[in-house]
């Protein structure tokens, strides 16, 4: 299930990703934000009900779209999801649990 | 400090929008070197706001009856490119004794933080969607009417198939007309402002006609494509299974209950100011009765309590992108007039006139479209209130009962309200206007949430960066 | 026009201290008007770091130090919550040989007191505590030492002393004090009211030299602002209070997850309607060095923070003694004026217990908990 619609720009080059251990895929030039919304239904959980989340403001002031994210076998890092670009190969958690490290290609 | 350390040190621009591009190319202009720092990859801010490199949409298809304009800051910069030193990607997370603490990262991504010491700065920090909540309002498919435009504009994408753009204010029917052209099913448009405020409006609305007519040719297309355009009505809920978006129930201006399906939703009351940097920088503040918060004062020019420190554009009080570019020069010049330079009188003149207008016309916008009369009185315990923290209506109530608090600093301080990650900037209003209802105050009498660095989350690995020369990051 | 009230003792400042001395003297029977100048709770007081902590502190203040920790234990029956108190346990840590030398010289020192101290060595300390970075090669552990919430607890104590009949006048700035033989009248014109009583009691805070100093009884008191910051919520990884021998950074992680860490300095926010040059500012802000020093103290020794963000940091204006020891205490020149001031950002967790001595001095005129060391005179030349 997604919550995004793509309207326009989809030609765009294919990046490929990990979405909580999961292979997917999303167009070079979309932001963390977009790559998991048109492929899921949230960007996190909050840390005090569990509720679903999935950004707001999408301008960086809400902050309600930080996300974990690891590159490579790199520590885990947050990062705003609305206003960070999408790198091949990024592994990407919508949970509390921390992004795996993701060893094959993500394609 | 000497008079000539006072002129050493290049002018900072804060926000690289409409009025801090304008600032910025005024200032090249007459000479001078000034930095312009942004949080953004490229200059426009949210309005023009450039999709990421690889999006190729040309400026008529993001920004419509605005794309010349747009193009215009877009590429205002270039021709000062030896003046201007534009730092983007940089948050200003804190001002403190006449500097600015800089935010970025270098090659390796390790963020860095730099000391940018300034004697005159202009502060165009922008706005963004001012937010009364509703129940349901944390859910996945609830964005800010900004928002929605942004991921429209930025990345092709909208925030449903059948979207409700509700709340009040000009930007839901450009928002809507804007969906409905990319293909989205616009299931209604709920505005809760009712239509004869906009009749009162007309007059100030007539200061600006090229403005108000666009806003009415949005209306006229809407209507003629069939979306349902209704004023006057109260939000009531938003529902679905499972924490989804399902239904926006609503009330309509006869008093019915209305329930409209859709998988999406814009929200939003108008804009609100990002006013932190200039509380930092020391500005006093007073209340303006017509936007219901707190402002930077200022003088017409843009000219706050502190001198050298400017604020311009939707930063210093909501009044659109056209007035935000001739702030932005009208402030750049009162700096250079401070600094006794030379300045074309006619062109003072003639954008005090200008300024003038807009004012005129962002004050019958608040007329037309005001925050709603009584939205704090039947909001249930339940609902959230503050969406970092998770802290609900029913806490702040207790809150009022156990302690009294008579301002926000105090609410937060016992309820966490606007003590989260985004430090009040979605629930700030909202708690204001719940907070004045509760102890029976007016708004004004709440006071504001004091900032506190760092403005926007800063990572905990940030570093100083190593000192170096004095102006150069 | 001003409102004239009377009562048996009259509190200046709503903190911690102002507010449980209040509340010990309802339930020994005597009335109290208490005045605060903005809100209880809304300085030191509650926007300190929240370590409720014995280690550390010298032999000569722990009896004191005991008998909060006994009144923390019934906090829920003192102020009617809990104020997020627990007995996580406070951890110092040891950079160094020398350091670990000064923690076993420490745990020696204070032995019969009753700490319960485990000296833990660097197998120990990487075995329990495996979030602690490398830095750190061995500690002290008291497991009954913990920390709780001031925004909450230190406004509940002035709370629970109105219910117990107090009079709490906040918004109450002090303008002037009179001293005739029927004793103290403490007028506060903005608040349009005098209060008298025969017994004042200065727990004002950063803003007790200058009370004092107004009545001809000046005490060393210099004005400091610590400075805090906490991150984002992030997942339990740490249960204990942490200290660092040779001071630079203490840290806690919170219920909600979020963890607050403290050291260095802020400023003074500029003031807005001082009384004078001395007067205290109201607010202070955290120095930009001081906070990323913070920031590379706390990722240092803690290397679960690398990746998280810092949403806020903040500072107080707090008193501090010459000798870092509080004051507390009778005048030695006005009969029926104690002091209680100086805590020089310790004085949480002792803040009941000096409320309660303070009740002591008024109502029997002696305290049954020694507090010879930090008598207000104790500063004063040999003569």
């Amino acid at each position: 299930m997604s919550l995004l619609v793509r309207y326009a720009e989809q030609s765009r080059p294919p990046v490929h990703f990990f979405l909580d251990g999961q292979p997917q895929t999303a167009l070079s030039g979309d932001t963390l934000l977009t790559a998991i919304l048109t492929c899921a239904n949230r960007l996190r959980q909050t840390e005090f009900t569990g509720e679903n989340r999935a950004g707001f403001c999408l301008m960086g002031a809400c902050q309600d779209c930080w996300i974990q994210v690891r590159r490579g076998t790199g520590p885990v890092e947050r990062l705003r999801a609305c206003s960070t670009l999408l790198e091949e190969g990024m592994s990407l958690s919508t949970s509390a649990t921390v992004p795996p490290v993701m060893t094959g290609a993500a394609s | 400090m000497t008079a000539a350390a006072t002129t050493s040190l290049r002018p900072v621009i804060v926000g690289a929008g409409p009025a801090g591009v304008r600032a910025a190319v005024t200032l090249a202009a007459a000479g001078l070197n000034p930095v312009l720092v942004d949080e953004a990859a490229r200059p426009g801010g949210q309005i023009y706001r450039q999709p990421p490199a690889g999006l190729t949409r040309p400026p008529e298809a993001l920004y419509g009856f605005e794309a010349a304009k747009a193009r215009a800051i877009h590429t205002a910069l270039a021709p000062y490119a030896g003046q201007i030193d534009h730092y983007t990607e940089t948050l200003v997370w804190n001002i403190e004794h006449g500097a600015l603490d800089l935010m970025n990262r270098d090659a390796s991504g390790q963020p860095v933080s730099t000391v940018l010491p300034y004697d005159s700065l202009i502060l165009a920090t922008g706005a963004t969607d001012r937010i009364l909540p509703l129940p349901g309002w944390t859910r996945p498919g609830v964005y800010t009417l900004g928002g929605a435009q942004i991921a429209l504009k930025a990345q092709g994408c909208g925030i449903g198939k059948r979207v409700v753009f509700a709340g009040t204010g000009p930007l839901l029917y450009l928002i809507a007309y804007q969906y409905a052209k990319a293909g989205a099913t616009v299931a209604a448009v709920l505005d809760t402002a009712p239509f004869v405020n906009r009749i009162h409006a007309l007059p100030g609305l007539l200061a600006c006609p090229d403005t108000l007519l666009k806003g009415l040719y949005y209306t006229a297309w809407l209507s003629l494509h069939d979306v349902p355009l209704h004023s006057g009505v109260t939000l009531r809920e938003i529902s679905g299974p499972d924490g989804t978006v399902a239904a926006l129930h609503w009330r309509d201006a006869k008093g019915r209950d209305r329930e409209t399906a859709c998988d999406g939703i814009g929200l939003g009351y108008g804009l609100r100011s990002e006013t932190q940097l200039a509380d930092l920088a020391g500005c006093r503040f007073a209340f303006n009765d017509l936007h219901r918060v707190w402002l930077p004062e200022r003088d017409d020019a843009g000219r706050t309590s502190v001198a050298g420190v400017y604020v311009a554009g939707d930063g210093a009080g909501i009044a659109g992108a056209d007035a935000a570019e001739a702030a932005g020069e009208r402030a750049a010049l009162a700096l250079l007039q401070d600094r006794g330079l030379p300045v074309d009188p006619t062109r003072v003149t003639a954008l005090d006139r200008r300024l003038a207008r807009f004012r005129r016309f962002s004050s019958a916008l608040w007329t037309a479209f005001p925050v709603p009369a009584g939205w704090a009185h039947d909001l249930p315990d339940s609902m959230t209130l503050c969406r970092c923290e998770e802290i609900t209506v029913g806490t702040l109530r207790q809150t009022v009962r156990t302690d009294t608090p008579t301002e926000l600093n105090r609410l937060k301080a016992l309820s966490r309200i606007g003590m989260g990650r985004c430090q009040g900037r979605m629930c700030g209003v909202a708690a204001a206007e719940v907070l004045a209802h509760e102890t029976g105050r007016p708004v004004s009498a709440i006071a504001r949430l004091r900032p506190q660095p760092p403005i926007k989350p800063l990572p905990a690995a940030t570093l100083p960066a190593p000192v170096s020369g004095e102006d150069t990051p | 026009m001003t409102h004239h009230l009377r009562a048996d003792v009259v509190i200046v400042g709503g903190g911690i201290v102002g507010g449980s001395a209040a509340l010990f003297l309802r339930q020994a029977g005597a009335s109290v008007i208490l005045m605060e100048r903005d809100r209880p709770g809304s300085r030191a007081s509650g926007v300190n770091y929240g370590g409720v902590r014995r280690q550390g502190r010298p032999p000569e203040h722990l009896p004191l130090a005991q008998r909060a920790h006994a009144l923390w234990a019934n906090l829920r029956s003192l102020i009617g919550e809990d104020g997020e108190y627990v007995r996580s346990g406070h951890l110092k840590l040891a950079r160094s040989a020398a350091d670990m030398a000064s923690l076993e010289a420490y745990a020696a020192r204070v032995e019969n007191f009753g700490l319960g101290l485990q000296l833990l060595d660097t197998a120990d300390l990487r075995r329990l505590y495996p979030m602690i970075g490398d830095s750190a090669i061995g500690g002290s552990l008291c497991p009954e030492d913990g920390h709780a919430n001031p925004r909450l607890v230190s406004p509940a104590f002035s709370r629970a002393a109105a219910a117990a009949g107090a009079t709490i006048l906040d918004r109450a700035p002090v303008s002037d004090i009179r001293i005739t033989p029927e004793g103290f009248h403490v007028t506060s014109a903005q608040a349009e009211i005098t209060a008298s009583a025969p017994v004042l009691i200065n727990c004002a805070g950063a803003w007790a030299g200058e009370l004092a100093a107004g009545i001809g009884d000046p005490l060393p008191i210099s004005v400091i602002h610590p400075l805090m910051a906490v991150t984002e919520p992030l997942p339990p990884f740490l249960t204990v209070s942490i200290g660092v021998e040779g001071g630079g950074v203490y840290g806690r992680q919170v219920e909600r997850g979020n963890f607050v860490f403290g050291g260095g300095r802020g400023f003074a926010h500029p003031k807005a309607d001082a009384r004078s040059a001395t007067t205290p500012p109201d607010f202070a802000r955290p120095e930009r060095q001081a906070a990323l020093r913070l920031l590379a103290q706390g990722t240092g020794l803690f290397p679960a923070l690398q990746g998280c963000t810092i949403i806020r940091s903040w500072s107080g204006v707090e008193a501090e003694t010459p000798d870092h020891a509080p004051i507390i205490g009778p005048s030695r020149i006005h009969p029926g004026l104690f002091h209680a001031c100086g805590f020089s950002g310790a004085g949480f967790q002792i803040g009941p217990a000096v409320g309660a001595v303070l009740a002591d001095l008024v109502t029997t005129g002696r305290s049954v908990t020694p507090i010879d060391a930090f008598r207000p005179d104790r500063f004063s030349s040999p003569a």
